[in-house]
């Protein structure tokens, strides 16, 4: 068997390849999270409440409505985007003039109601859902065997965050986005209607999360607590890239990803905390985040 | 010594009023829970109230000072007064070592960096079974006799050595706001660039703060796990540290009392909807969502706002 650094090599590549997977996890919900807070300047804590909206309702689209996969990818998202876009109606909308604190303090909430609602519901060991029939199987690389579906959601989290980065860089509505995150007021004077921009993007940075939930469906269990447990460690990354940039929050995503995969193989016990010592690390060195700015 | 305004006067008479009484009247065991999470609360207040610093991993130290005090007093015999001075002491410990780190940040920044840190506790627990029982926490924590002379088995005798660790800590806080300190702290909270060109090293002040934040949750999760006779992995988990902002929220970020009342009603309601299970957890959020669209002033915050008072 071929070793590497002394351990056998199929072992690190399936190390790796899990760690990239939980990256584009942590890449894919902190891009919503950092899109969300440069327009509304609020940390979205009931993120890991809308992956866990999108993997249930992948879940409750099969079983109720019997449509599958396929049908999820597009329609969870939607149905959690239009139930974030209510809630920016509804809640959000109301204390943008307050101290950012209080953004926090109500996501916090509307997260716990949903978690306890569901745990409720459907009981903290949650359901089953399996991976469709197309990506089941396994591949074999030579060095390693690739789960298809794993394959599957590695590629789907790249094109993901390779379209977002682009949309928000490179087109006009990106544009838009950035220029009203520098100045709403100015913006809104140039006729675009910010309001309605905002509601918007909070509905697709938390559309965003519910994709990821639908990838993440069947991969892990889906329960009620799915998303709270991954949701700390992704604001770890936060803290570790700062809010500054969409792909300064992909990258982050990944590497810790990466770097966590590396941690189980050669110290298992350190792998669930490692990114939490990166974090203090990085505040040690670069207070504001690898690419964020000073705040 | 204590600066009560006529007010707070009023209201310390009749909490104390109400301590005598409670015992008789209500669950005495509820009434001492209330007083630990009071305890926990304050503490969250000084940073909340008086600084605006929102931390959301005060669960860390409050369950480092349960494991603690329960250990202590389970396996090496210690008595009661020394398992809390010891649930103290590692809560200001831990407290230095994570307040030195999240200080450096303001804002959200510094509550996803409490909350984070608070998540490498929690994952110890989990993982150690030797010192605290991993996923059946420390059980059984007995009630020795405090400084090994009045035995605290009687639930009376228990109470009353509660409320006077409440009532020091309550006090305590109060002369830490009114102290010289607690002006400076203030006068960072309004305006940190003046109070720093005036000399005040503010990062100091927070620090120190944030010690006394996280020694307060340690000497409640001391008593918590003394009174109860249990220290488990939910006290030193997130919702823990949730619901303890919910009790500062909910009572009125910055009073006196809002905290104590806070503690009285979360502790209270869950309590008393016990029989409905899981949905107490929904109706705290939505009294989270209440609280922050409704009336952000907290119980007391609105009534002294009513009434123009200071509470």
């Amino acid at each position: 068997m071929v070793m590497i650094l002394g351990k056998p090599a199929p072992l690190l590549f399936g190390q790796l390849l899990l760690g990239i997977i939980n990256g584009s996890f942590y890449a894919m919900l902190s891009m919503g999270l950092a899109i969300i807070f440069g327009l509304l300047r609020i940390i979205n804590f009931a993120h890991g409440a809308m992956f866990m909206l999108g993997a249930f309702v992948t879940w409750g689209l099969l079983n109720y409505l019997g449509l599958g996969f396929w049908w999820a990818l597009p329609l969870a998202p939607l149905i959690v985007g239009t139930l974030g876009w209510a809630l920016e109606r509804t809640a959000i909308r109301r204390i943008y003039k307050l101290d950012m604190l209080y953004g926090l303090l109500l996501t916090f909430g509307i997260a716990e109601v949903l978690q306890g609602g569901f745990t409720q519901y459907f009981g903290s060991s949650g359901v089953n859902y399996d991976p469709p029939d197309l990506l089941s199987g396994v591949l074999n690389l030579g060095f390693m065997y690739l789960p298809v579906y794993r394959g599957f959601v590695l590629g789907a989290a790249i094109l993901i965050c390779g379209t977002t980065w682009l949309l928000i860089e490179k087109t006009r509505l990106g544009a838009l986005l950035r220029a009203a995150t520098e100045n709403p007021a100015l913006v809104q004077s140039f006729g675009v209607n910010v309001p309605r921009l905002i509601s918007l993007t909070f509905a697709a940075g938390v559309a965003l999360a519910a994709l990821a939930g639908v990838l993440a469906a069947p991969l892990y269990s889906v329960n009620p607590d799915m998303g709270s447990e991954l949701i700390n460690t992704v604001f770890a990354v936060v803290v570790i890239g700062g809010m500054g940039s969409i792909g300064g929050a992909i990258l982050t995503g990944f590497g810790l990803g990466i770097i966590e995969g590396f941690t189980d193989v050669f110290y298992p016990p350190g792998s669930a905390v490692v990114v939490f010592v990166v974090m203090a690390l990085v505040l040690l060195a670069r207070p504001s985040g690898l690419f964020g700015k000073a705040a | 010594m204590f600066d009560f305004s006529r007010a707070q006067l009023a209201g310390f008479v009749l909490m104390l009023a109400f301590l005598i009484a409670a015992p008789f009247v209500l669950y005495p065991f509820m009434v001492m829970q209330v007083m630990c999470f009071a305890i926990f609360a304050l503490g969250a207040n000084l940073l909340m109230g008086s600084l605006n610093l929102l931390s959301l991993g005060q669960a860390a130290y409050f369950g480092l000072g349960g494991y603690l005090a329960g250990y202590l007093v389970e396996s090496t015999g210690l008595t009661p007064e020394l398992g809390l001075l010891a649930a103290a002491l590692a809560g200001a410990a831990l407290g230095a070592v994570f307040g030195w780190l999240a200080i450096r940040r303001q804002t959200i920044y510094f509550a996803m960096i409490t909350l984070a840190l608070a998540q490498i506790v929690y994952f110890f627990a989990v993982q150690d079974t030797k010192f605290t029982g991993g996923e059946n926490g420390i059980q059984d924590i007995p009630r020795s006799a405090l400084f090994g002379l009045f035995s605290l088995n009687n639930d009376l005798a228990m109470y009353a050595f509660t409320a006077v660790i409440f009532l020091a800590c309550f006090l305590a806080v109060h002369r830490i706001e009114h102290s010289p300190f607690g002006q400076v702290v203030k006068a960072i909270r309004e305006n940190e660039p003046r109070a720093i060109s005036l000399g005040y090293k503010a990062e100091q002040y927070k620090w120190i703060i944030f010690i006394q934040a996280a020694t307060l949750a340690g000497i409640a999760g001391g008593l918590k796990a003394e009174v109860t006779g249990i220290a488990t992995l939910s006290d030193i988990g997130v919702s823990t540290s949730g619901l303890v902002v919910l009790m500062v929220l909910l009572g009125g970020i910055g009073t006196l009392f809002g905290p104590c009342l806070g503690a009285f009603v979360v502790i209270a309601m869950q309590q008393y909807l016990a029989p409905l299970g899981g949905w107490v957890v929904v109706i705290q959020g939505g009294i989270f969502i209440a609280c922050v669209l409704v009336f952000r002033r907290g119980l007391v915050g609105e009534f002294a706002q009513r009434f123009k008072l200071a509470l």
